[in-house]
């Protein structure tokens, strides 16, 4: 029973033992099945007109969140439930209440991204009981619609909050319990393997079996969310060799918090990691906020943020700032290393043959310490960072700063301390003629480029200033925009 | 739920005239049934098709080597610009300066030279890669100032407007200034890629399903290509996920490489270039430099604007004519201009070639005059919306009527569409509070501004408006409409079926909208220009009424009643004395030999344009409003937020008040988008690199205004005998987001006290904002 990969689409039990490592779940909906409801758009996870439900087990629970379908590998859905558009409309055609909601508002003008639309507001429903203009545009951050303004889709979210999901009407609400027992019989007993030689696709069954599998196989591409690996296929048409899918290993989507801090898998996804963190370090909850749109944060993991090493990933700076530790492993055992550490140069980073990111430690900001992290971009949400700046301060009594850790991204070809700032502040009171005086270190720390996200001379003014800016929010003076006060 | 009782639906139709109705493919929509070309069941055995790009900016081509393409698993075929069968040009204007695939000379990075056919999408595209091309490169230039700097050519004749005595009168003025404003261009952004369909038929037949704003261009250049006449070529839409002008010419190299891949292989062929492809491969709105002197008067009064307008308009002439003419109709936007001096400076660059977009010039035209305006306040020391008012065009006979192309603005509510806001949005107390605030606050800063919009309504070439419709009514009584306008999500199916049901007195459901296709409604324009409601609306109407003159004589002489005791009410026809339910008498209106099918026709009167002389009567109408927004920023790092956007616009008496919120909701956001994070970047060596939505940002839900109230001016109708005296309504309200850029400017503006005009370019990145913020604290 190792040789497919096996879930349930809408209605119906789905077995595959012929599929590519890459194939995405947009082609096997559209070209394979003939379901045409879902739409391509961008085939890079930013525009949301792909966009499914995929249901899954977690903790014996069936949660279903929004994901991009054209960025969803197949092998990455074993034991899960996948929902399309065509799954929400009553046998009768009676529209679902989101539907109806829409059509109602006016939500649909071409139509193209409204499927897309309909499957982000249906997740939403299905979470929340009557959000609020922040969670519901929160919720539609991955979702780009050219002609209507959105006001009306807004307003036919608002609306259908009034109704809860009820069997009576709602699919997902009906089968509920029978999906929950037909994803226990699905869970696979070991390793599944299909294909040969390069188009292999492996699903281990365990942590022990990737560490085994990777030791055999340095070259093979591992994958958890695929919110970037998936652009190497659909945009730069790589081919990725045999690709080990680790999204499903529960052990890697452990969240274990301590005293002194909390240890994230590198399976556990955005949206999972701000549950845990935005209570305990809010600024690294509003940072999350802005990563991707749901359905990238729904999919993409904090573990390969950090593994893939991009000099404009937004975890690795704030974790760098707060102090974290990365723990790789491989089928000799583990190794514990700063996380700055793990970024060698652009490209490269320090994990050796047969290694794999398993968990990244983050401690929790002392209560005599501040912390904050900024994320400056062309466009608020769903946006690439241009510079992103992550502070963690410690003041003594006398308001002499003791300790300070400053790391940047867009910066430099890694994510990449500040230590000529540090050196220029420590010791120093924390006052406006300090941050004025450490300006010019900025030069020294960082030599950023030009490219189409910023010039690099709006990246230093930029970084110079969020350092005045977490000033003037450490003195009580906020100086940041936010579209709504708080997280909730 | 429907309450209605039996006695209200006799009363009236569902779906009549100017009621707010749903889209007509709403619920198709929300489920995933509406088909996009995409999605419609493919033929068997159809090939899918892969285009195959320059990458070099300007280049000569020595040699193209497709072996390796061609052996590729899959491929049936790869072909270059020699094998199209008939002239290898897609231009849409004529001119012959747009080869359908490169032959000997690229001129932009992203230029398709060679198409690949294979059994499968992903082998073609994989195919395409393996092309060896030789170049040898050649200078090249991407934007404005690198053609200005190498002297580059114009791809058309520019034009000028002349009005008084600017010559003479500029050194007259008490006061002068000049200027320079830098305006970016803009991706379309339309969910739905370009696509095309070819499938070949008898003879020299073809049958192309194109994702088009204008099936009879297609129709035209498939012919052109294939050296085949028009009649064998028939070219269908349904609908497009969005247009916005990108698909008035765009989709010509898509329909025609499928159908000359279809002609030469018979079988079905399938274009549809991915996201970074139709963005590379496609033009985009045109970017504008305006090298401006304003004359005015100690009070802000203007009495001399000489400007030019230098475009970057890609390699070929495509639409940069009528765009670049349509930005000068609109450099006067609401203001009367004593003595005027306009040129157009179409500028050729090795760039993909721009386009028509939602607008076609006239926001850039627009934006280009109330950066005159701001100039002039911050010069006078006044408030930016009192010299608009001082400058508006005033009332017939005021003497200030007059375009710079010699038109009489006769229908001028400006004033009225400004006053009203000003007082609703409370714009003065709002504004004085914002002074306040920047006077205290040390990083954030607000801005508040409030700017109006005068759009012409018609194309500038005249014969374009035009329009033509079918109608058929069957034995059952049920209704057949088709149009040559095309929906691209506007609702204009909606809005014709609801003149259609209106004429007939009977239920909308009754209609059945079909798909465009030149089979049905010949010679048509593209649905551009906001005009496809004015045009095919009144079409509808004609063949409606030849059908219901034809059904009056009938009825009239089979129950003996006079002509005007027949009557249309609400799904029944009264004659006489009795009421027939309508199927009834279109069954005994059949049985009497009545033709029940009509073609409409309809050409917009009044207008004619000489381009030469640059004078004349381009326009039939002009649509008003106005927009008032105030926004905050981030003095630290240029970030901002909309914080609030009133609007009030006309749209005469609107055929569906919900389709017209709609399109003026979803106008102001994709302007502000254009005016705000969306930009266009190449690098030097003349690549697109904004090619996505992951590098090229539109907005989202969550930068839509955080307040944002939209009002139609329920008042207002047209003076003009338009369908039930409706006004256009798809690009005027694009040009509200003017103020957006305005408030943004405010802001900027206060951190030096509002002495300096902060000459804040578009589109305004955070970026941008921090370097003008930059700029206004050396001052």
């Amino acid at each position: 029973m190792n040789d497919s990969i096996r879930f349930i689409l809408n209605g119906e039990d789905i077995a595959l033992t012929d599929i590519k490592p890459t194939e995405t779940l947009l082609d096997f909906l559209r070209l394979k099945r003939r379901l045409t409801g879902t739409k391509e758009g961008c085939a890079e996870g930013d525009c949301g007109a792909c966009t499914v439900l995929v249901g899954r087990l977690a903790d014996g629970k069936l949660a279903y969140e929004s994901v991009n379908a054209c960025i969803r590998f197949m092998g990455s859905l074993h034991a899960t439930h996948v929902v399309t558009v065509e799954h929400l409309a009553g046998r009768d055609g009676a529209l679902h209440p989101v539907q109806q909601a829409l059509v109602d508002c006016h939500g649909s003008q071409c139509g193209f991204c409204t499927p897309g639309f309909v499957m982000s507001l249906y997740g939403l429903w299905l979470m929340k009981e009557k959000p609020n203009r922040q969670e519901i545009e929160k919720a539609l951050q991955g979702n780009l619609c050219r002609c209507t303004g959105y006001e009306p889709i807004v307003k036919a979210a608002e609306q259908v909050s009034r109704m809860r999901p009820s069997a009576l009407f709602d699919p997902l609400e009906r089968t509920r319990s029978e999906i929950v027992a037909r994803l226990w019989a699905m869970q696979a007993s070991g390793t599944i393997r299909i294909g040969n030689g390069e188009d292999r696709l492996i699903v281990p069954a365990s942590v022990q079996a990737l560490a085994e599998i990777l030791s055999q196989e340095p070259e093979a591409t591992v994958v958890a969310g695929a919110t970037d690996v998936g652009l190497w296929v659909t945009k730069q048409m790589k081919r990725l060799g045999p690709v080990v899918f680790i999204n499903h290993l529960s052990e890697l989507q452990s969240i274990t918090e301590s005293e002194d801090g909390v240890t994230f898998g590198a399976g556990v996804s955005y949206s999972s990691a701000f549950a845990a963190i935005s209570k305990k370090i809010p600024a690294l909850g509003r940072l999350i906020d802005r990563i991707g749109g749901e359905q990238v944060r729904n999919m993409g993991t904090i573990g390969g943020n950090i593994a893939n090493g991009s000099p404009i990933g937004d975890s690795p700076p704030p974790l760098i700032a707060l102090g974290a530790t990365l723990t790789l492993r491989s089928r000799q055992g583990q190794r514990r290393i700063p996380l700055e550490e793990f970024f060698i140069a652009y490209g490269r980073q320090d994990r050796r043959p047969g290694e794999f990111v398993e968990s990244v430690f983050v401690p929790y900001p002392k209560e005599t310490s501040r912390f904050a992290a900024y994320k400056v971009t062309k466009r608020r949400d769903e946006d690439i960072t241009a510079v992103l700046g992550a502070f963690l301060l410690t003041l003594d009594d006398a308001e002499i700063v003791t300790a300070i850790r400053i790391a940047f991204g867009g910066m430099a070809a890694t994510p990449k301390r500040a230590h000529n700032v540090e050196a220029a502040l420590i010791g120093k009171p924390w006052a406006e003629a300090t941050i004025e005086a450490a300006r010019p270190a900025f030069d020294a720390d960082y030599q950023p480029l030009t490219d189409w996200r910023a010039t690099a001379e709006y990246r230093q003014l930029t970084a110079k200033n969020l350092l005045t800016r977490f000033y003037l929010e450490t003195v009580g003076a906020p100086a940041e925009l936010k579209r709504f006060e708080e997280v909730a | 739920m429907d309450k209605s009782t039996f006695e209200d639906r006799k009363a009236i139709i569902s779906g009549p005239m100017h009621g707010s109705l749903r889209h007509d493919s709403a619920h198709k929509h929300v489920t995933g049934t509406a088909d996009y070309i995409d999605d419609i069941p493919e033929p068997a055995g159809l090939l899918h098709g892969a285009l195959g790009l320059s990458d070099r900016a300007h280049a000569e081509i020595l040699s193209i080597d497709l072996s390796e393409v061609a052996a590729y698993p899959g491929v049936v075929w790869a072909f270059t610009g020699k094998d199209v069968p008939g002239v290898n040009d897609v231009s849409s204007n004529g001119s012959h300066d747009e080869p359908l695939l490169a032959e000997t000379l690229v001129q932009f990075h992203g230029q398709p030279i060679f198409a690949v056919i294979a059994e499968t999408r992903d082998a073609a595209r994989r195919a395409a890669r393996l092309a060896k091309i030789e170049y040898r490169d050649l200078p090249h230039w991407s934007d404005i100032d690198g053609a200005l700097a190498n002297g580059s050519p114009l791809v058309i004749t520019p034009m000028t407007l002349h009005r008084g005595e600017p010559e003479t009168e500029m050194p007259n003025a008490e006061r002068r200034l000049r200027g320079q404003m830098r305006i970016g261009g803009q991706e379309h952004f339309y969910l739905e890629s370009h696509i095309a369909v070819a499938i070949p038929g008898e003879d020299d037949e073809v049958t192309v399903w194109s994702s088009t704003q204008h099936p009879s261009e297609i129709q035209h250049i498939v012919g052109h290509v294939l050296d085949i006449p028009s009649n064998a070529v028939t070219v269908n839409v349904r609908r497009m996920g969005g247009g916005f002008g990108g698909k008035e010419t765009q989709g010509n190299q898509f329909a025609a490489l499928a159908a000359i891949a279809a002609k030469k292989l018979a079988r079905a062929i399938k274009f549809r270039p991915d996201r970074d492809e139709d963005m590379s491969a496609t033009g985009k709105r045109h970017d504008f430099l305006v090298d401006y002197e304003l004359g005015f008067d100690a009070e802000g009064r203007i009495h001399a604007v000489d400007a030019t307008y230098a475009a970057r308009c890609g390699f070929s002439s495509d639409l940069s004519g009528p765009v670049t003419d349509r930005a000068l109709f609109h450099a006067d936007s609401s203001y009367f201009y004593p003595h005027v001096h306009l040129t157009s400076k179409p500028l050729k660059t090795h760039t993909v070639s721009n386009t028509a977009f939602r607008g076609f010039g006239g926001p850039q035209g627009m934006l280009g005059a109330e950066r005159f305006i701001e100039e002039i306040a911050y010069a006078v020391g006044k408030d930016p919306l009192d010299i608009r008012k001082l400058n508006f065009y005033g009332q017939p006979g005021s003497g200030r009527t007059l375009t710079p192309y010699h038109q009489e603005v006769e229908d001028n509510i400006i004033a009225r569409v400004v006053e009203d806001l000003e007082e609703t949005a409370e714009y003065r107390s709002r504004r004085n509070a914002i002074i306040a605030f920047n006077r205290d606050s040390r990083y954030i800063k607000k801005g508040i501004a409030l700017t109006p919009v005068k759009f012409g309504i018609s194309f500038t070439m005249t014969a374009f408006n035009q329009a033509g419709a079918l109608v058929h009514i069957y034995q059952d009584g049920s209704i057949h409409l088709n149009h040559g306008g095309t929906e691209m999500g506007q609702g204009l199916y909606t809005k014709v079926a609801q003149v259609l049901a209106d004429s007939f007195q009977v239920d909308i459901d009754r209609v059945k909208i079909t798909a465009t296709t030149t089979a049905k409604v010949p010679n048509t324009s593209a649905t551009a220009a906001s005009s496809g409601s004015d045009l095919n609306g009144m079409a509808a109407y004609d063949a409606a009424c030849q059908i219901k003159e034809r059904l009056v004589a009938f009825a009239a002489e089979k129950w003996n009643v006079t002509p005007s005791d027949v009557v249309f009410l609400p799904n029944r026809v009264r004659v006489g004395e009795s009421e027939i339910p309508f199927p009834d008498f279109i069954k005994q209106a059949y049985f009497a030999r009545v033709q029940l099918s009509a073609a409409g026709f309809y050409k917009t009167p009044k207008i004619h344009w000489d381009r030469k002389a640059g004078r004349g009567t381009p326009f039939y109408y002009f649509a008003y409003g106005a927009a008032c927004t105030e926004v905050s920023i981030d003095t630290l790092t240029g970030e901002y937020l909309i914080d609030r956007t009133d609007i009030l616009h006309d749209v005469g008496r609107s055929l569906n008040p919900a389709i017209d919120l709609g399109q003026v909701e979803g106008a102001f956001v994709q302007g502000m988008g254009w005016l705000t994070t969306e930009e266009l970047w190449w690098d030097d060596k003349g690549r697109l690199r904004t090619h996505a939505p992951s590098t090229y940002k539109i907005p989202l839900a969550s930068d839509r205004p955080k307040i944002f109230n939209v009002r139609l001016a329920e008042w207002s109708e047209n003076a003009e005998a338009t369908i039930g005296r409706s006004k256009a309504v798809g690009e005027p309200p694009l040009m509200l987001a003017i103020s957006v850029l305005e408030a943004l400017s405010m802001a900027v503006a206060s951190v030096a006290d509002y002495k300096v005009c902060p000459r804040l370019d578009a589109p305004a990145t955070p970026e941008r904002v921090l370097m003008a913020v930059e700029r206004m604290k050396r001052v």
